[in-house]
C-alpha cells in the first residue's frame, strides 16, 4: 500500500460518498456560536429539516460576549443586537437538543478552547465550526477546518461536508528556540516566509523536533495560526503529549473505551515516506521574537529590526498595500519597530489565552514586578482568559493576583478584543499589542493599530509601554 | 440559491491584495440574524468616514462604478474571517462576480454557496481588466457555461473552475438537498462507525 500522510488518512476514514465529482465526507464534531449560525438554523427551519446529530454538535456563546457580568446571562447583554443574536443561540440550540454551556457556565469560553479543554477534540477526527480559526483542533491530529454559515446549515442537516480534497504541505521545525521564543514566533515565522497565501489550498502538517518538544498549548497556537497562512487546515500527529493531554478529560473516553479509542488514535500518523505537494523547513535556533508592523498577518519582522521601506517590495500591488499599512499603523520605513508606543495590550483570543499562554504573561509581569516595575501609566492592559476554567485555573495558582497587582485588568471569558464585537475595542489611532491573530485594519476596532506578538511579548510591551524584546525582561 | 449563467456588468477596480473579510464587511455587521441587507456594510470603512459620510475617492463610491456587478481585485481576495456575510454584503450591493488572481479558500468555497462566482485570472489579465476598467471603459461579460470573461476592448479570457461546481451554479442547485438523496451512505457510514469508534456514540 502506499504510504500516506496524516491528512490522507483521516481523509480515508471519513469518506461517505462520491458525488458529481465532489466527495461526502463524515463530520465527527460540529461546534458552533452565535454569531455564524443563525441563518443556518434559520434555513433548517424554512426547509423542515431536522439536526442530523445534535449529540455530535457543542455550542457555546463566545464572539459577541461583554467580558463581565457574565452571570447576569445573555438577557442582560446591553447590546441589543449582541443579546438577540445569543438568545436566538439558546433558543435554536433548545428546539434541537444540542449541548450548550451558556454565558457565564465555568465551561463557556471561546469555542477553540472549549474544544479542546473539554475532550470532545479528539485525534483523528474531523471538526468544523462557523469560524476560521477552527484550525486550532489540528494540534490533536484532528482534520479541523471553518465553514461558512451555508455549510454550517449543511453540517446540521446531513453530519457531512461536500468538498475537495486539499494538497499537502509539510513545515518541518527543527532545532531547539532560544529562551523567550515559542509557538506564536513560529507560527508567524511561517507565515512570514510562505506568506497569507502561501498555504492556500494546502492541509499543513506540522512535524520536525521543535514542535514534537512543544506542549498541547503550543501546538494549538501554531495550528490556529495555519489559518492566517491561507491553509485551511494545520495538523500536528498525536503523540504522548497529545494523550497525556486527553486523560481525564469530561469527554474523553474512559476505562476500556480508552484503551480502544488509544490504539485508533495512534494509527494516525504520516508513514515513512510519504510524499507531500510541498515541504519547507525552518530551524527553531533562527528564529528572533516577531511581531507584525503591518495589517497583514504576513507583515512580520523580529523585534530588533527597523520597519521596512514599501518600495523594497517585489510588485505594484505590494508596494501600494505596505505604504497602505504604514500610513494606517502610523509608522515611518526605518524607523526601530521597538520604538512604537503601545496604549493597549491585549492578551487573549483563541490563539493565546490557555492556561500556559497565561502562565508565560505572568512570569514576565512577576519578574518585572519584584524589581519595582508596573504596567507603563500610559498603557490600558487586559487579560482575557479563554474559558471559564482556564480563568479558575488561573486563579488558583495565582495569575490573576499578579496580573492585577501589575495593573492589568483581569477579565471574564471571550473573544473580546480579538475582534471587538463586544465593547472591548480599540479607538481610532490606538495602537495595541495583542496576542490575537489578526492586525486587518479596524480588526480590534475602527482605525485601531494591531502588533501580533507573543504573550510573554505583550507583557513585556505594557511594562515598557513600547513593543519590546521579552529577552531584555526573562 | 439563484443560478449564474452569464451576465455583462460594469467592472469596478481595487487593486489591493490581501483584502481581508473583516474589510469586506466589519464585524458591526455581524450581528444580524438575517441573510439581507447587508450592502450598507459592504466594504464599510473603505466607503464611509467616522461621521457616517461616503469617502469620494472610494471606488463603489464613484459615479462610474456605483451600480458595478463585477469587482477586480488584487491577489489573496477574502482572506481571514468565514464570516459568509461577505458574500451576502457582496451579492447584496450587486456585485456578483469577483475577479482576482487568487482566493482565499474559505472565501472562496462561501461564493458557491450563494452563487456568486469567483474567476481566477492571471496576473496580467487581472491588470488589463484592471487597467481598462480604470479607463473608464468597463462593461465585462463573464461567462460561466464558456468559462469566458470578456474584456471592455474584446479581449477574450478563459478560466477554470470545477466542473462540480460549475454544475451546481449554472443550475442554483441546493447543496443540502444534493446531499440528502445520499442519505442512505450517511446511514452506512455511520453504522459502520459505531462500530469502529462506540466512544463516539454517547449514551
Ligand atoms: S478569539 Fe478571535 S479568532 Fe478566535 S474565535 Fe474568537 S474572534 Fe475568532
Amino acid at each position: 500500500m502506499a504510504a500516506k500522510t496524516l491528512y490522507d488518512k483521516i481523509w480515508d476514514a471519513h469518506l461517505v460518498a462520491e458525488q458529481d465529482g465532489e466527495t461526502i465526507i463524515y463530520i465527527d464534531l460540529h461546534l458552533i456560536h452565535e454569531v455564524t449560525t443563525p441563518q443556518a438554523f434559520a434555513g433548517l427551519r424554512a426547509n423542515g429539516r431536522p439536526v442530523r446529530r445534535p449529540d455530535r454538535t457543542l455550542a457555546v456563546a463566545d464572539h459577541n460576549v461583554p467580558t463581565e457580568g457574565q452571570a447576569l446571562g445573555a438577557g442582560a447583554v446591553a447590546d441589543e443586537e449582541a443579546r438577540l443574536q445569543l438568545l436566538t443561540l439558546e433558543r435554536n440550540v433548545a428546539d434541537n437538543g444540542i449541548e450548550y454551556f451558556p454565558m457565564g457556565d465555568l465551561r463557556n469560553g471561546i469555542v477553540h478552547v472549549v474544544g479542546p479543554e473539554q475532550g470532545r477534540t479528539q485525534p483523528g477526527m474531523t471538526i468544523v465550526c462557523g469560524d476560521s480559526h477552527t484550525s486550532t483542533h489540528g494540534a490533536f491530529g484532528a482534520l479541523a477546518q471553518g465553514i461558512g454559515t451555508s455549510e454550517v446549515e449543511h453540517v446540521l442537516a446531513t453530519q457531512t461536508l461536500r468538498q475537495a480534497k486539499s494538497k499537502n504541505m509539510r513545515v518541518t521545525i527543527d532545532g531547539t528556540p532560544a529562551p523567550g521564543v515559542g509557538a506564536k514566533d513560529f507560527a508567524l515565522a511561517v507565515i512570514g516566509a510562505i506568506g497569507t497565501a502561501g498555504g492556500t489550498g494546502h492541509v499543513i502538517e506540522y512535524a520536525g523536533e521543535a514542535v514534537a518538544a512543544l506542549s498541547m498549548e503550543g501546538r494549538m497556537t501554531l495550528c490556529n495560526l495555519t489559518i492566517e497562512a491561507g491553509a485551511r487546515a494545520g495538523l500536528v500527529a498525536p503523540d504522548e503529549t497529545t494523550f497525556d493531554y486527553m486523560r481525564g478529560r469530561p469527554a474523553a473516553p474512559k476505562g476500556g473505551a480508552w484503551d480502544m479509542a488509544l490504539a485508533h488514535w495512534k494509527s494516525f500518523f504520516t508513514d515513512e515516506g510519504a510524499v507531500f505537494d510541498s515541504e519547507i523547513v525552518i530551524n527553531a535556533a533562527d528564529i528572533a521574537p516577531l511581531v507584525t508592523w503591518g495589517t497583514s498577518p504576513e507583515d512580520v519582522m523580529p523585534i530588533t529590526g527597523l520597519v521596512p521601506d514599501p518600495a523594497s517590495f517585489a510588485t505594484p500591488d505590494k508596494r501600494a498595500s505596505a505604504a497602505r499599512a504604514l500610513d494606517y499603523m502610523g509608522l515611518i520605513a526605518g524607523q526601530p519597530i521597538s520604538e512604537a508606543k503601545v496604549d493597549r495590550v491585549f492578551i487573549g483570543s483563541c490563539t493565546n489565552s490557555r492556561i500556559e499562554d497565561l502562565r508565560a504573561a505572568a512570569a514576565v509581569v512577576q519578574k518585572a514586578f519584584l524589581e519595582g516595575r508596573l504596567v507603563a501609566p500610559h498603557v490600558t492592559a487586559m487579560v482575557v482568559p479563554g474559558s471559564g476554567l482556564v480563568k479558575a485555573q488561573a486563579e488558583d495558582e495565582g495569575l490573576d493576583a499578579i496580573f492585577k497587582a501589575a495593573g492589568f485588568d483581569w477579565r471574564e471569558p471571550g473573544c473580546s478584543m480579538c475582534l471587538g464585537m463586544n465593547p472591548d475595542r480599540l479607538a481610532p489611532g490606538e495602537r495595541c499589542a495583542s496576542t490575537s491573530n489578526r492586525n486587518f485594519e479596524g480588526r480590534q476596532g475602527r482605525g485601531g493599530r494591531t502588533h501580533l506578538l507573543s504573550p510573554a511579548m505583550a507583557a513585556a510591551a505594557a511594562i515598557a509601554g513600547h513593543l519590546a524584546d521579552v529577552r531584555d525582561f526573562i | 440559491m439563484k443560478p449564474f449563467t452569464k451576465i455583462d456588468a460594469k467592472a469596478a477596480p481595487l487593486a489591493l491584495s490581501n483584502i481581508d473579510t473583516d474589510q469586506i464587511i466589519p464585524k458591526q455587521f455581524l450581528k444580524t440574524v438575517e441573510r439581507e441587507g447587508l450592502a450598507r456594510g459592504l466594504f464599510y470603512d473603505f466607503r464611509f468616514d467616522e461621521a457616517g459620510n461616503e469617502k469620494t475617492d472610494f471606488v463603489l463610491n464613484q459615479p462610474a462604478y456605483k451600480d458595478a456587478g463585477v469587482l477586480v481585485a488584487g491577489d489573496n481576495f477574502g482572506c481571514g474571517s468565514s464570516r459568509e456575510h461577505a458574500p451576502w454584503a457582496l451579492l447584496d450591493f450587486g456585485i456578483t462576480c469577483v475577479i482576482s488572481t487568487s482566493f482565499a479558500d474559505i472565501f472562496y468555497n462561501n461564493c458557491f454557496q450563494n452563487g456568486l462566482l469567483p474567476v481566477v485570472l492571471k496576473a496580467h489579465e487581472v491588470e488589463t481588466l484592471m487597467a481598462q476598467a480604470r479607463g473608464g471603459n468597463h462593461v465585462v461579460s463573464v461567462d460561466l457555461e464558456a468559462q469566458t470573461v470578456t474584456a471592455p476592448d474584446g479581449e477574450v479570457f478563459g478560466f477554470d473552475i470545477d466542473p462540480a461546481r460549475k454544475h451546481k451554479m449554472l443550475n442554483g442547485l441546493d447543496a443540502i438537498g444534493e446531499t440528502l438523496q445520499r442519505a442512505a451512505d450517511i446511514d452506512v457510514y455511520e453504522g459502520r462507525r459505531a462500530l469502529d469508534n462506540p466512544w463516539l456514540e454517547r449514551a
